[in-house]
């Protein structure tokens, strides 16, 4: 079974590496400033005892006030797993650092949150819808979306 | 938003082939805002029908209802119970459509088995296009009556009615393999009412 890694714990390692970089942490996740998400999602990759190698999922969502985009990280190394969150703000042009560098799964993943939650990814190299057409105006999983 | 340009990766631009899709779908879709009328006007025309040629319709009918062949169009789980049709239990064979053709060219029903989002639609009508006269087309299902529970989202097609035209509607979600049977019943009872010399 996986082990699911407290939020508290790895934030502490976190603060250690890069102060101020943690925005808040719990016990089943942690909420990484959007500026230092590039950052820290290197050091869970690569640091010792840690090494998140594999990208389960990423999850965008819509709380009106904010965006926030859900990494679910997993080590298969050691067997456990770990919640990372990051937040952006403004529904205009929403935007944060794109983790396809690190992990190769996250390319389709971060395109479908372009496509439906229009969040766009700094840094990644083929950022264009994915489900739907290219000239679909507006992003249809945003909470204020309407069409009629 | 604007996506950049990425050049020299491929011998073509993945851009432009993007940007004539959409502009593919987004015509298609204006294009197809109201339903096209079900083929059925000659149904009524009993007039014309008994006018003459009335054994050659009789041959002709019984050839064409006897042999239909479907193309696979499946896009969602109804294809599921079209399999069970076609499969032994309910063996569509007695009806003389036991060969499912992978190729429009060589079939002449369309058993539009699920659910058509507007990305898809363009090659749906394509492949009904490339079908040779005469054709028909079974909707099987909500999703291919209406769009189903999907009929107000913003990625469906509102019924295969809007891009193709309609000749039996199969209600449910997804209907049993016996609706299906007696959908093809129906349209081979339309079948033998046409006459050649209504054919538009």
């Amino acid at each position: 079974m996986t082990v699911a890694l407290s939020g508290g714990e790895i934030a502490a390692r976190l603060e250690e590496r890069f102060p101020g970089s943690v925005v808040e942490s719990g016990q089943d996740s942690l909420l990484v400033k959007s500026e230092s998400l590039r950052a820290a999602a290197g050091f869970l990759k690569t640091a010792p005892g840690l090494e998140f190698d594999y990208l389960t999922a990423i999850t965008g969502v819509d709380y009106y006030d904010y965006f926030e985009v859900v990494y679910q990280l997993t080590s298969i190394r050691h067997n456990h797993s770990l919640v990372v969150k990051a937040r952006c703000y403004g529904r205009g042009n929403p935007a944060l650092p794109s983790v396809v560098s690190l992990w190769q799964g996250a390319d389709f993943q971060e395109r479908e949150i372009y496509d439906l939650m229009g969040i766009r990814f700094e840094g990644h190299p083929n950022l264009k819808r994915i489900v739907l057409w290219d000239g679909f105006t507006g992003y249809p999983l945003r909470k204020d979306y309407l069409q009629w | 938003m604007e996506i950049e340009e990425r050049a020299g990766l491929y011998i073509y631009s993945d851009t432009q082939l993007d940007k004539e899709e959409g502009e593919r779908i987004e015509a298609l879709k204006a294009s197809s805002q109201q339903p096209l009328p079900d083929p059925d006007r000659w149904l009524d025309e009993e007039l014309r029908r008994h006018i003459l040629l009335t054994s050659v319709d009789a041959v002709l009918n019984w050839a064409r209802r006897s042999s239909l062949w479907p193309v696979v169009c499946f896009p969602a789980c109804c294809a599921f119970e079209f399999i069970t049709t076609a499969a032994s239990r309910f063996d569509i064979s007695r009806f003389g459509m036991e060969i499912i053709r992978g190729s429009p060219r060589q079939a002449d029903l369309m058993i539009t088995a699920g659910t058509l989002t507007w990305k898809m639609a363009p090659q749906v009508r394509r492949i009904y296009d490339q079908m040779a006269e005469p054709k028909w087309v079974i909707a099987m299902g909500a999703c291919a009556i209406s769009g189903g529970i999907f009929a107000s989202s913003y990625s469906v097609v509102p019924g295969y009615s809007r891009i193709i035209p309609v000749d039996v509607y199969v209600p449910g979600c997804p209907p049993r393999p016996e609706a299906l049977l007696y959908g093809i019943r129906l349209m081979q009872d339309k079948i033998a009412k046409r006459s050649i010399i209504t054919e538009d």
